[in-house]
């Protein structure tokens, strides 16, 4: 069995003449937490793309090997079948709730497959037979399950678009955490949210990937979330990979603070910041 | 060969109107970001109107037919126009930052208010005249006996819609209306922080729109010799098809498809069947939006995720 | 509830110079102008093709002046009571009172409407055209139950709806005429084809999205009302499909003969016994269409419809087959659609393609949205006013299209989200709240 749950070979993403990522080669261990960090548009966001199914890559390989040692190529799945087949699920930058559904309604999408096979493709979930309900109950529980994981529980009937915010980028996680995925993807999980939500959050991640043994990979600009759970950290700046290795040996390096020096003052200040 | 050649000519006569028509759809599309329904009908009512004006100017005593063709145009470009005007400003200005089915059945209404509004006003039966320009020229004189006519009529509507297209472009690009009007299709909330009035912009291009509409109105009366109450439904959803094909949002564009679905009407009925025309244009709409769905001269979409 | 679309506020110098009677008098003529010019031509010159051929005219500028001065008054009359309404909130005088009664009528209108429905023909056994009636308003109500899976939960704009109408009433026609199948086997087969129209157009224009998808499910309506037309060995063309058999209580025919259902019951024949027959078997479909769309809402591809409807991208993260989603809603539709045209084919005995028209598509489109998307009940309530109202100016003849389409402007800037504005959830652990329709999107397909 592998230990890298995901290994990127030098993948690269072309929209016409611009060239996101160029030849990008990195692997996420099992049962870790990789960060993928970066100034702004260094193609952090079209890699996820790539890896989660969105974007079809220009070239390169993405593979996925499970505990078991099945070995899928995610470059050649699509759409659905990444979270479906490949069991990777994803959250998004911006928010992408059911605003209108309720908090324990975006977490029974979120079992859709699984619901859709015990439902017998609804055939027997329209005469409600025995074994629909069962499964329909035993939904409702990893659903209540997770919602009292992230501390939603007293919202659950609560439309999802009526949550502060931090509650919101919490539920989106729980509902990836739903689809029983080995891989999760999180796409700036702490935009947005105040010292004690990162807090919070952190305390989430660590605990996903303890006691679920979920394998997390992250982009991040929150530098002290970033520096406080990961395990390894990949940095990119304009579509290539310029450093990786341990938190502690990111932030030493200098073309890490040359990038961000370059990019963006105030990142920079927070990668120099999170040294002390 | 000379048959054909005909047949080219008559599609393309065909898809100069439909191409009038599809400015309309296009603008509106470009800027509001909706289908306006009732354009079709718009048309229907420019033709009506120049019917109206046409028969009161020749009982007044009017013979010079330029003179009387100018007051035509004229008259129902104006009144048209303010039909588009009031379309805008009853059915869709309280609907813009609406949920996006309303104004969408907001112009279906509307386009049932037009097509009965001209039902009751003039009557269910279809209202022909007499050809007002004949003659023409022979272009070819096929040895079999089939000549390739090129009527008067014909070159008026060609050179009509060249002269009004030129016109309106150099109106889009060159003009501070204009500008105010791409401004707004690219961001209405900045292009009023920038001190342009959304609101007038947004009511100009349905007046444009509805006096490209109603010239082509026009010309469809003189071309056909007939208007009727109905037939905004089949010639809007034509344009519309034409819009697409050519890209929604370019003008050049929206005449480019509407030569094109000229064309393959024409064409369509000479080689194949009549009954059928209307199938193979809406057939291509489908097609075309499947296989296409930015058009010939469009912008591709990039999804963002 | 306050509407969805709050205009911004004037300033307050802005709203009292915008008060006062010059302004409404400026107004008022402004508008009476507009008119003026707007039905100069078309009301003030009427046309007609007269002897020979050649057009005549003859003038009107009394009904013009007539119009005018009813555009001014009207004028008048709406600027006064948008400043008596407006510094209450607009939004907020008529519909607060009218949510307080739909929150009423959500919990005991829609016991009480079924039994009422149940009892129609009971309480109205003699009145021929209350039953017809109430027959043509169940189709409806059917229909608009039946569009509401696909625009209503799965977010898919359909305007070719009437296509799977007339798929299934054709389906039977031909059937029963051509191979003298009873009524009871083409209900589903009526069913079956149109699900397979349905899933037909869906493969391919699925992509689509948007207004797109509205005007390519419109051109496949049109499609097929011009196949219908023009297939004349197969259709009738446009004289349609004639002598199409009637249903009979499952195989016991309803006539006055020995062998029908009055005779062996020994009672006295009357027409009227089919009528009721045809009540309640359109109340059973509608029915059967409101059972199976509220148990597929519970259950994963209700939920999956409803979540494609809200954020397509989030659905395909979480591993939902958008393609085969959208399928089932279009299939679904279209089978209640099929069932509702067999229906529609047996009880009028007579079909042609003048009554699949690109309107039927609007009216039940208009009664879905009206309803409240989603809403079972505000489809119900819209299909009711809809239909009954156009009866009501069934006198009017010619108007009545008119005041239809002035009807679907004024509803929709009165109420762009419906009657009903707010989503049910579909499961819940401690309360079942609704959910205020401001938050629930409309779908992007």
């Amino acid at each position: 069995m592998s230990e890298h749950i995901l290994a990127v070979d030098r993948l690269s993403m072309r929209f016409g003449g611009i060239v996101a990522v160029n030849e990008l080669s990195f692997s996420a261990e099992r049962r870790k937490i990789t960060a993928l960090i970066g100034p702004n548009g260094a193609g952090k966001t079209t890699v996820f793309n790539c890896i989660t199914g969105f974007y079809k890559p220009t070239s390169g390989a993405i593979r996925l090997t499970h505990d078991d040692g099945t070995t899928i190529a995610l470059e050649r799945l699509n759409d659905f079948r990444i979270s479906k087949q490949a069991k990777v699920a994803r959250t998004f930058q911006n928010i992408r709730l059911f605003p209108g559904m309720t908090a324990l309604e975006n977490l029974m999408v979120a079992q859709h497959n699984a619901l859709m096979r015990a439902s017998g493709l609804t055939f027997l979930g329209l005469i409600g037979a025995p074994s629909w309900r069962q499964a329909e109950a035993r939904a409702i529980d990893l659903s209540t399950f997770w919602l009292k994981r992230i501390g939603l529980l007293e919202r659950a009937d609560d439309a999802a678009g009526n949550l502060p915010y931090g509650d919101q980028r919490r539920l989106e996680i729980a509902r990836a955490m739903c689809t029983e995925p080995a891989l999760l993807c999180l796409d700036e999980p702490a935009a947005g949210l105040n010292a004690r939500e990162s807090g919070a959050l952190s305390e989430l991640l660590l605990s996903i990937r303890g006691e679920q043994g979920t394998s997390i990979l992250l982009i991040e600009h929150d530098m002290s979330v970033v520096m406080e759970i990961s395990d390894h950290v990949v940095v990119m700046d304009y579509g290539v990979k310029i450093a990786e290795g341990t938190p502690q040996h990111v932030r030493d390096d200098p073309k890490v603070i040359a990038a961000y020096l370059g990019a963006d003052e105030q990142e920079a200040i927070a990668v120099m910041e999170s040294e002390t | 060969m000379d048959y054909l050649a005909q047949q080219l000519i008559n599609g393309l006569v065909l898809g100069s109107i439909y191409g009038l028509i599809a400015i309309g759809y296009t603008m509106v599309y470009g800027i509001v970001g909706m289908i306006n329904f009732a354009h079709g009908d718009i048309f229907m009512i420019g033709g009506f109107i120049a019917l109206i004006s046409f028969l009161v100017l020749v009982s007044f005593g009017l013979t010079a037919v330029p003179l009387i063709l100018l007051i035509v145009l004229l008259v129902s470009m104006a009144i048209t126009a303010l039909y588009g005007w009031t379309v805008e400003r009853i059915a869709y200005r309280p609907l813009r930052h609406s949920f996006r089915l309303a104004p969408m059945l907001s112009a279906i209404g509307m386009s049932f208010i037009l097509t009965n509004f001209s039902q009751v006003a003039q009557g269910a039966r279809v209202k022909p005249v007499p050809p007002i320009i004949t003659g023409g020229y022979t272009l070819h004189e096929g040895a079999s006996g089939f000549n390739v006519q090129l009527s008067n009529i014909q070159i008026i509507v060609v050179a009509t819609t060249v002269v009004l297209l030129a016109l309106f472009t150099w109106l889009v690009s060159r003009t501070r209306l204009g500008r105010d009007m791409r401004a707004c299709e690219q961001d209405q909330t900045m292009a009023s922080l920038l001190g342009v009035d959304v609101d007038r912009t947004i009511s100009f291009t349905f007046v444009i729109g509805a006096a490209l509409a109603a010239v082509a109105g026009m010309m469809y009366l003189l071309y056909y010799g007939l208007v009727d109450f109905f037939m905004g439904f089949v010639a809007g959803i034509k344009a519309f098809t034409a819009a697409v094909l050519g890209g929604i949002g370019s003008l050049p564009g929206a005449m480019l498809g509407g030569l094109l679905i000229g064309l393959i009407e024409t064409l369509w009925s000479a080689y194949f069947s009549v009954e059928y025309k209307d199938v193979a244009a809406f057939s291509i709409l489908i097609v075309v939006l499947i296989f296409l769905p930015t058009g010939l001269l469009g912008r591709p979409e990039v999804e963002k995720v | 509830m306050s509407s969805p679309s709050p205009a911004p506020l004037p300033a307050p110098s802005h709203a009292a110079r915008n008060s006062g009677p010059a302004f409404i008098l400026k107004k008022a003529v402004l508008s009476a102008l507009v008119a003026l010019v707007l039905f100069s031509l078309m009301i003030g010159v009427r046309t007609e093709a007269g002897p020979e051929g050649l057009l005549i005219y003859w003038t009107r500028f009394g009904e013009l002046a007539a119009i005018v001065a009813a555009v001014f008054g009207g004028s008048i009359v709406i600027e006064l009571l948008r400043q008596w309404i407006g510094p209450v909130g607009a939004a907020g005088l008529i519909p607060a009172w009218l949510k307080d009664l739909m929150d009423f009528a959500g919990r005991w209108l829609t016991p009480a409407l079924l039994v009422f429905t149940f009892l129609i023909p009971v309480i109205f056994y003699d009145q021929r055209y209350i039953l017809d009636l109430a027959i043509l308003v169940l189709t409806y109500v059917m229909l608009g139950w039946g569009l509401n899976v696909v625009v209503g939960l799965a977010g898919l704009l359909d305007l070719g709806y009437v296509a799977f109408y007339a798929v299934g009433a054709y389906s039977y026609a031909l059937l029963a005429t051509n191979f003298g199948l009873s009524f009871w086997i083409c209900l589903p087969l009526a069913g079956i084809l149109a699900a397979f129209w349905g899933v037909l157009l869906g493969f391919p224009v699925l992509r689509l999205r948007g207004d797109y998808l509205a005007i390519v499910t419109l051109a496949f309506g049109e499609i097929i009302r011009l196949v219908l037309i023009n297939w004349q060995s197969l259709t009738g063309g446009p004289n349609g499909v004639t002598g199409i058999p009637r249903p009979t209580f499952f195989g016991i025919p309803l006539t006055p003969g020995d062998d029908g259902l009055a005779a062996m019951l020994g009672i006295e024949f009357s027409p009227t016994h089919r009528v009721v027959f045809l009540f309640y078997l359109i109340l059973a479909l509608a029915l059967l269409t409101n059972w199976v769309t509220i148990r597929l809402r519970r259950l994963p591809i209700g939920r999956a419809w409803e979540a494609l409807r809200e954020d397509e991208v989030a659905c395909r993260a979480l591993g939902i087959n958008i393609t085969t989603t959208k399928l089932t809603a279009f299939a679904t539709g279209a089978l209640f659609g099929g069932f509702a045209g067999a229906f529609f084919a047996t009880r009028q005995g007579f079909i042609s393609p003048e009554s699949f028209t690109f309107h039927e598509s609007a009216l039940v489109l208009a009664i879905v949205v009206l309803g409240g998307m989603g809403s079972q009940l505000g489809v119900a309530l819209a299909a009711l006013a809809m239909i009954g109202g156009f009866e009501l100016f069934r006198g009017l003849d010619q108007y009545r299209m008119l005041v239809f389409g002035f009807a679907m402007v004024l509803l929709m800037i009165w109420r762009p989200r419906g009657l009903v504005g707010h989503r049910a959830p579909t499961v819940f652990l401690e309360k079942n709240q609704a959910i205020s329709s401001d938050l629930v999107k409309e779908g992007h397909g």
